[in-house]
């Protein structure tokens, strides 16, 4: 432990005691539990269901409800929004993911290099990072899309690309703050070489900030995929959550459970994670609860 | 007064390298698109005439060494020419120019309602932080934040036109308005309340945290404790002392959100059917209209730049103690 150099009180709040913080948050363990449901749901709802969300198997527009329609009624060429529902976000959720991690990982890598190094190396990342900002996040990623072909890998890629900004500056924040504390100057007097200082003294202790971030990222994700296939810009083989509320906006004054069922399903996912977040967020950082 | 306008200078000269940075990014992304430069700026398909093709070389000069088409391109781009629109058939300015008004008016309201209402809820919360209201307040805020806005634009769509008939359903006029200017631009704003109302919310979620956690850092602090040590009334703490500094954070954000705002509106848009950059950016994406899409992108970020500006100048306003060159 003291040959990392990590603080205690960092270990402390990273290991059992966190954990206990976060239970005690009634509002984190919700989410929690309602993002694990939804998981499931996607994993096994389809099978579980077994109606294919691209056959017609009603009349189209039948409402919920409404005689033999299914459950959540159907879209405009008769297919069940249930069946779209229980699986439309495997792509969403996977997406989000590798986006998220994407754009964590370029931003952990520039913040760090650009908070620990300094000088020029910090003025050449952070102009590159405030060119990236610059940049509106939807048009840039619509660019990219254009230029590499629309398919769930580059809609991943596209996301993670454009959006790690955030990431870096929170990064880089962190490391200047820590870098000039009395544990990194031990650290570096026992002589310890730049990346295990940057690796093993300083990120551990940078993590709890990283880890709220990530949370809030891969929320940011999802809506960002979501709002991709609402517009008809990603894979269009696959049925998505996003994708049914585009196809069946036109249709919406006739039908309004077609894309309202979809977007709760959206929004519940993004909910549940920034609850997660937030119960995080208040188990590192007790003093910053409900802030 | 003359820091100030050191200031300023310093940071018009690095917003014009930001702005140069932009022009070369993007002149990279069309060199590395797959497929003939020409091809790219003439727009993928169609227009492919020999003739138009020679024509698009000869003006960017792709016959000519690389970095001279780089300079060729910046210099076209200063000066406003951002090529053609394949499918429109017209220059890529002139069509942007078009929708420029709308987009900002869209923005800059939804900006200006969820700062406002934001700033308001988050003082008012942070004066009593453990009250239901208050907690109420952090927990709507995570439900703006999860909203999709594409979804939001369509339920509001399906609440307040189809249902109670109160707004239109879209675009930015009645295309059968006939009466004087006041009459016009109360038609205008009757057009962007649904709009500029979810595009803002969003926002709203965001802003009114955001003053509600740096109100309470700044009611915490000494000089409030001492203020009130002083004996200086609780409202005069609350609004002279602490909101001043409670806000430089939410003007910092603010700033940064630009160009978070522009691709909300794109979603927004195309809902709404407001004619706005952010529609022409969806139809051009449809109809890999890539000259216009490129052009789209240069001036939302150019916007976004002269956005970074004007706030960097409220900041030093509201902030007496920021000298250039301090941190």
């Amino acid at each position: 432990m003291t040959e990392t150099g990590v603080a205690p009180e960092a270990v402390e709040a990273s290991g059992r005691g966190g954990w206990a913080m976060f239970l005690r948050n009634k509002a984190a363990v919700v989410g929690l539990i309602v993002f694990t449901g939804i998981v499931l749901m996607n994993l096994f709802g389809p099978t579980l269901y077994g109606v294919d969300s691209d056959a017609m198997v009603a009349r189209p527009f039948s409402g919920p409800g409404e005689g033999t329609a299914p459950l959540l009624g159907t879209d405009y060429l008769g297919r069940d929004v249930l069946a779209g529902v229980l699986g439309g976000g495997r792509t969403t959720l996977v997406v989000g993911a590798v986006a998220a991690a994407m754009s964590i990982s370029i931003g952990l890598v520039i913040g760090s290099l650009a908070g620990f190094y300094g000088r020029w190396v910090d003025s050449m990342f952070m102009r590159l990072t405030e060119l990236f900002q610059t940049l509106p996040t939807l048009l840039f990623a619509m660019v990219l899309l254009t230029l590499m072909g629309p398919s769930s890998r580059t809609v991943a890629l596209s996301i993670g690309l454009v959006s790690w900004p955030a990431a870096a500056r929170l990064t880089r924040a962190e490391f200047l703050k820590i870098r000039e504390l009395e544990y990194v100057k031990a650290s570096r007097a026992i002589g310890a070489g730049d990346l295990r200082i940057m690796l093993r003294t300083i990120l551990p202790n940078a993590m709890p900030p990283l880890i709220v971030a990530t949370a809030l990222t891969v929320g940011l994700a999802i809506l960002f995929e979501a709002g991709i296939s609402f517009l008809g810009l990603g894979d269009n083989r696959v049925v998505s959550w996003g994708s049914m509320i585009g196809k069946n906006q036109g249709f919406i004054l006739e039908a309004w459970w077609t894309v309202t069922f979809p977007g709760i399903a959206i929004f519940l996912t993004v909910l549940s994670i920034s609850m997660m977040g937030d119960g995080i967020q208040d188990a590192f950082n007790p003093k910053l609860r409900g802030r | 007064m003359l820091t100030l306008a050191r200031g300023i200078g310093l940071r018009l000269v690095q917003a014009f390298g930001l702005l140069l940075a932009v022009i070369v990014l993007n002149f990279i992304l069309i060199q590395i698109a797959p497929g003939d430069v020409a091809l790219t700026l003439a727009g993928e398909q169609g227009s492919g005439s020999p003739e138009f093709l020679a024509a698009v070389r000869a003006r960017f000069g792709l016959d000519q060494p690389l970095l001279v088409q780089l300079f060729r391109y910046v210099w076209n781009v200063l000066q406003f020419d951002l090529g053609h629109s394949y499918y429109w058939e017209r220059p890529v300015m002139d069509l942007i120019q078009e929708k420029l008004f709308s987009t900002v008016l869209l923005a800059g309201t939804a900006l200006a309602f969820a700062m406002t209402i934001g700033v308001i809820l988050g003082v008012f919360t942070a004066r009593r932080p453990e009250s239901p209201a208050s907690h109420g307040v952090t927990f709507l805020s995570l439900v703006g934040y999860a909203l999709p806005v594409f979804w939001t634009a369509i339920m509001l769509l399906v609440v307040f036109v189809a249902k109670l008939d109160l707004f239109p359903i879209g675009g930015m006029e009645d295309p059968r308005f006939e009466g004087g200017t006041i009459a016009h631009i109360v038609d205008v704003a009757y057009h962007l309340v649904l709009p500029a109302f979810t595009l803002g919310v969003i926002y709203l979620a965001y802003y009114s945290r955001l003053a509600r956690a740096s109100m309470l850092d700044v009611l915490e602090s000494d000089y409030i404790r001492t203020a009130r040590a002083k004996g200086v009334d609780e409202r005069s703490v609350v609004y002279r002392h602490a909101l001043r500094n409670a806000l430089i954070p939410v003007v910092t954000i603010a700033g940064l959100q630009f160009g978070a705002l522009f691709s909300g509106a794109v979603l927004v848009e195309t809902v709404f059917s407001w004619p706005g950059m952010g529609r022409l950016a969806y139809e051009a994406i449809i109809r890999q209209d890539t000259p216009l899409m490129m052009g789209l992108l240069i001036v939302s970020a150019a916007l976004v730049i002269v956005a970074n500006l004007l706030t960097d100048v409220v900041y030093r306003m509201i902030d007496p103690r920021i000298r250039v060159g301090g941190k």
